[in-house]
Order: structure tokens, then C-alpha cells, then sequence
């Protein structure tokens, strides 16, 4: 009998100790993170020099799998044709589209770079991320939206910022959140909608970008330099590509990428 | 009732098992409530959840019951024990699994929620046997058995939880069902001439070849579909199939371990 009351006290302690239940509250930029606006540097787009370029798909493109939402009937419904997945778009041109382009080092290490005030934003509509791949500053506020009649969970699964897993029912206010460290890429689910997948590239200066539906990309207003210039995809996602690059002031220069099928 | 509570823990694995190949293991941010509420709404990812949720506590209820329920029926005190101990584990699995949820899903945690599983499994399946009179000290082939075959289960759940390659499971795999087959294997052929082979040694022998196939196909459904949109319906029934056999498994080589050599077993 004293062993049932005691199991029976754990348990109850346990359930108890529990009761605070919900929701990982958003973290705070902590220390170390990139400071806010105020007397930050930014882009000169008078005098930087600008990166373009196109990100290949080097192989036979692949046709864009269909996503099966047949489980949640408000997901299917928002789609007049089945949703396609976005893991690996090959435009026209073979160019990949969502490569997160950024300049990865040989920025002036003395240099804070500002801290745009305006929010970037993520809207769930019909059980995707739109966009599905986001550049972000760190420090920068990231406004996460619910566009659809159903309940999502925000679940980001960073490595070296902090994790968080927040409800979002259908109505509720926007979700805010600040990534306050570097950071690429940041994956992004929905454990209701586990098709759902999304990429956020934080990044401690304001020189990234994200491909269009052409593969293209463009960084401007870089400081005269030589920079290591990165590409990061959700599809070779282990296997981010590097170049060197060298630019001076005003200039104009081309680096394109290569990702093999 | 020593039945009920090994199937509701077999149960449970299965839940459990479904929960982590549809990804939805925090599809409900909150705990112990669902959503703010006792029951959530049921759409895609929540309906695995919450019903793994609803099944560990029917198990936890059970095996509860049974920890009380054989202390008067039960003479003998190391099975009155592994009852409470049962009950223990399920405590314990129940605040791993919240502690999961609060704390986003470590991996660390992830691994030992899906160890203490097999432990549950393998308690409950002990109290059942030893109620049902298979009490006996088995030969130490099978009790190794038992021991590979639980650290294989651990090996899987860190492959499943991304904390390690598969390499050192598909290993663990090839020495594990040897030392298996060795256990079963030998038992039988001790029994040959007896013309009724042991049922357990049967059960093993017979679960451990199932398992390599079951593991065999899991992996190539998974490799092959690695960059198709997850979960994929094979994906998520080849690897529920794998880790419920495997908890079947490791149940097999514990009922062989508790049986004596030559049949003989301990009456209650």
C-alpha cells in the first residue's frame, strides 16, 4: 500500500509539475548577438560593387514531385492543382530556384552592419511557406503569418540559435521572432503538415540572396574586397559551394554556381 | 492482465514508432494539455500525437493495475518487483515524453523515450511470463541475447533520431542476429530428439530473420526515397514494421532467457 501512495505522489507531481504547459515563448536577441540600427554601416550602392550570377542545375532536371496532402482536406482544398514540392525547382535555363547565395567571409571584421527595422515575413498558405527560402539579419525581425483556415505548429530547428515550437491556429495574431545569431540555413517544418518545409538564411550583414525562378541572383553594394562567396541549397544541403572573388569599387562582376544532379 | 499490459506496451511502440516516421513527435507544442485543451483538434501530425498520448496513459493505467493487481496473487517477491518496476518505467517514460515536448525534442531525450520502450516491452513481457510459469534460468547465449538485442534497439533509435549513421546499426545487426540465432539455435538443437521444439527458441529464431528482412527493406524504401517528399506511406510502415518487431524480437529472446534448460519451469 505505501508503494502505491508513493507512485501515485510521483505521478501526481509530475502531472502537476507539467501544468505550465504551452509554448516555447520567442527568444530574445541575447548577448553576442548583432546590435540593432545606430551608427551601423550599410550598403553603399553608390560606390560597392555588385555580385550577379546564375545557380545551374548541372544534370537532367528532375520533374517536381507531388505533394500528397490528402490527409488534411483544407490543404488540398487551397490548391486548384496538386501543390508541387519545392525541395528542387529547375527553371528556365536549368537554373535552380531557392539557392541561398551569401558572402560568407572577407568582410571587414571592425565593420557592424545595420539592422533593417522592417520585419521579414513567412505566410502559411495552402500548407507551404511562402517564400520558401527567406535571408534574414540577425538581430532582424522575422513575422511568421497564418494565411489558412487550419492550425500549423512553427517549428525551426537551428543548430546554433535557439529552438523554438509555437502554435498558430487559424486567426491567431502574427508569430514574431528574432534569430540573433549567423545561421545558414535554418530549416523550418510543420509537425501537422510534415510536407511543410521552409529555409532561413541568417546572415550578420545585409549581402545575401536568394535565387529567382531563373536560378539568377544578385548582392550588391559590396565594399571594395576579396570575398569567399557561398551557395547553400535544401537539396545538396551538406554540400554548400565556395568561390573566391575579388571586387573593387563599382564594380560589376558575374559568379555563377554549379550544383550537379 | 500481465498479457493486457505486454499488448498495450506493444501497442504503445507502435504509436510511438508512427509518431516519429510522420515527424509529428511535436505537433503538439504544449504538455501535459493538447493544445491548450484535453483534446486537440485532429488534423494531420496532432491525431499521432495525441493519440500516442491517449495510449500511454490506457498503458499506464494498465500496467498500474498490474503492479497492484499481482501483489496479491503473486507469491513469489522478484515478480511482484518487476511489476512495480514496470510501473516505475512507465512514470519514468511519461516525464521523458514531456520533457521532449518542453524542450523541443532532444535528441539524447528522443533516444532514451524510444530505450525505455523496449525496457517497458521487456518488463511486462517478463511479468507476463513469469506468471504464465515460464520461470527458469536460461542459458547465458540467451541472456547475452537479451542484452545484444537491446543495445541494437538503442543503436536504432539514435539512427532514427539523426544522432548517428546507420553503419554502426546495420553492424550491431549482424551480431545481434547471430548471437540470436545462436541462442535459438542451440536450444533447439539440445531439444531435437525431445521431437517438440521449444517455443520460444522457435519465436526468436523465426523473428530474428524476419527482423533482418524487415530492416533490410526499411533501409532501401528509405534510401531510395531519400529526397521525395517525407513521409512517405512505405517509408513510415517498413520502419514501424522494423521497430515493432524488434521490441517483438528482444520480447522473444527475454521469455527464451527465462527458460530453463529442458523444459522445466518454476510453478507460481
Amino acid at each position: 500500500m505505501k508503494k502505491i501512495l508513493i507512485a501515485a505522489g510521483v505521478a501526481c507531481a509530475l502531472t502537476l509539475a507539467g501544468c505550465g504547459g504551452g509554448e516555447t515563448p520567442a527568444p530574445k536577441a541575447d548577448a553576442g548577438a548583432t546590435p540593432a540600427a545606430g551608427g551601423a554601416a550599410t550598403p553603399d550602392m553608390d560606390n560597392g560593387a555588385t555580385i550577379t550570377g546564375k545557380v545551374i542545375f548541372d544534370g537532367t532536371a528532375p520533374a517536381a514531385k507531388t505533394l500528397d496532402m490528402s490527409a488534411v482536406p483544407a490543404c488540398t482544398a487551397a490548391h486548384k492543382t496538386p501543390a508541387k514540392s519545392e525541395e528542387l525547382v529547375v527553371g528556365a535555363g536549368k537554373g535552380v530556384k531557392n539557392a541561398f547565395v551569401w558572402i560568407k567571409s572577407g568582410l571587414p571584421t571592425d565593420k557592424t552592419w545595420a539592422v533593417p527595422t522592417a520585419a521579414v515575413t513567412i505566410t502559411q498558405e495552402g500548407c507551404m511557406y511562402s517564400p520558401h527560402v527567406i535571408g534574414i539579419m540577425a538581430g532582424q525581425n522575422l513575422d511568421i503569418k497564418n494565411g489558412d483556415p487550419t492550425n500549423h505548429n512553427i517549428h525551426p530547428m537551428p543548430k546554433v540559435n535557439a529552438d523554438f515550437n509555437q502554435s498558430q491556429p487559424p486567426g491567431a495574431a502574427d508569430i514574431d521572432h528574432v534569430f540573433p545569431r549567423e545561421e545558414v540555413l535554418v530549416p523550418v517544418k510543420c509537425n501537422i503538415h510534415p510536407w511543410m518545409r521552409a529555409y532561413i538564411g541568417v546572415v550578420s550583414h545585409p549581402f545575401y540572396a536568394v535565387t529567382g525562378d531563373d536560378g539568377s541572383y544578385s548582392i550588391k553594394g559590396l565594399p571594395p574586397g576579396t570575398y569567399t562567396i557561398e551557395v547553400v541549397h535544401e537539396h545538396w544541403i551538406d554540400q554548400p559551394q565556395d568561390q573566391t572573388i575579388t571586387v573593387g569599387a563599382k564594380d560589376s562582376k558575374t559568379q555563377d554556381f554549379t550544383l550537379k544532379g | 492482465m500481465s498479457l493486457a499490459a505486454a499488448a498495450c506496451t506493444l501497442a504503445l511502440v507502435t504509436a510511438g514508432g508512427l509518431v516519429t516516421s510522420n515527424d509529428a513527435a511535436l505537433a503538439v507544442p504544449d504538455w501535459p494539455l493538447n493544445w491548450g485543451r484535453l483534446v486537440p483538434p485532429l488534423e494531420g501530425g496532432i491525431r499521432f500525437e495525441f493519440a500516442h498520448r491517449v495510449l500511454a496513459l490506457l498503458a499506464a493505467v494498465v500496467t498500474a493495475w498490474l503492479a497492484v493487481w499481482i501483489q496479491g496473487r503473486e507469491p513469489r517477491r522478484w515478480m511482484r518487483q518487476l511489476a512495480w518496476w514496470a510501473f516505475s518505467a512507465v512514470i519514468a517514460q511519461a516525464l521523458l515524453g514531456g520533457a521532449m515536448v518542453k524542450l523541443i525534442d532532444p535528441k539524447v531525450l528522443a533516444i532514451a523515450h524510444a530505450s525505455l520502450a523496449e525496457i517497458w516491452v521487456g518488463l511486462t513481457v517478463a511479468v507476463a511470463a513469469g506468471y504464465y510459469g515460464v520461470c527458469g534460468a536460461g542459458n547465458w547465449v540467451a541472456r547475452l541475447a537479451v542484452a545484444v538485442l537491446f543495445i541494437q534497439a538503442v543503436l536504432g533509435a539514435a539512427v532514427r533520431h539523426g544522432a548517428i549513421g546507420v553503419v554502426p546499426h546495420i553492424v550491431g545487426a549482424g551480431f545481434a542476429a547471430g548471437v540470436a540465432m545462436w541462442a535459438s539455435l542451440g536450444v533447439m538443437v539440445r531439444h531435437l530428439d525431445e521431437g517438440k521444439l521449444p517455443r520460444p527458441a522457435v519465436a526468436l529464431l523465426g523473428l530474428t530473420a524476419v527482423q533482418i528482412f524487415s530492416g533490410v527493406a526499411a533501409y532501401s524504401v528509405r534510401a531510395a526515397a531519400v529526397h521525395d517528399p517525407q513521409p512517405m506511406p512505405l517509408t513510415v510502415w517498413t520502419t514501424v514494421a522494423h521497430v515493432v518487431l524488434g521490441a517483438l524480437t528482444l520480447g522473444a529472446a527475454i521469455v527464451l532467457a527465462m527458460t530453463s534448460e529442458g523444459g522445466k519451469s518454476t510453478s507460481r
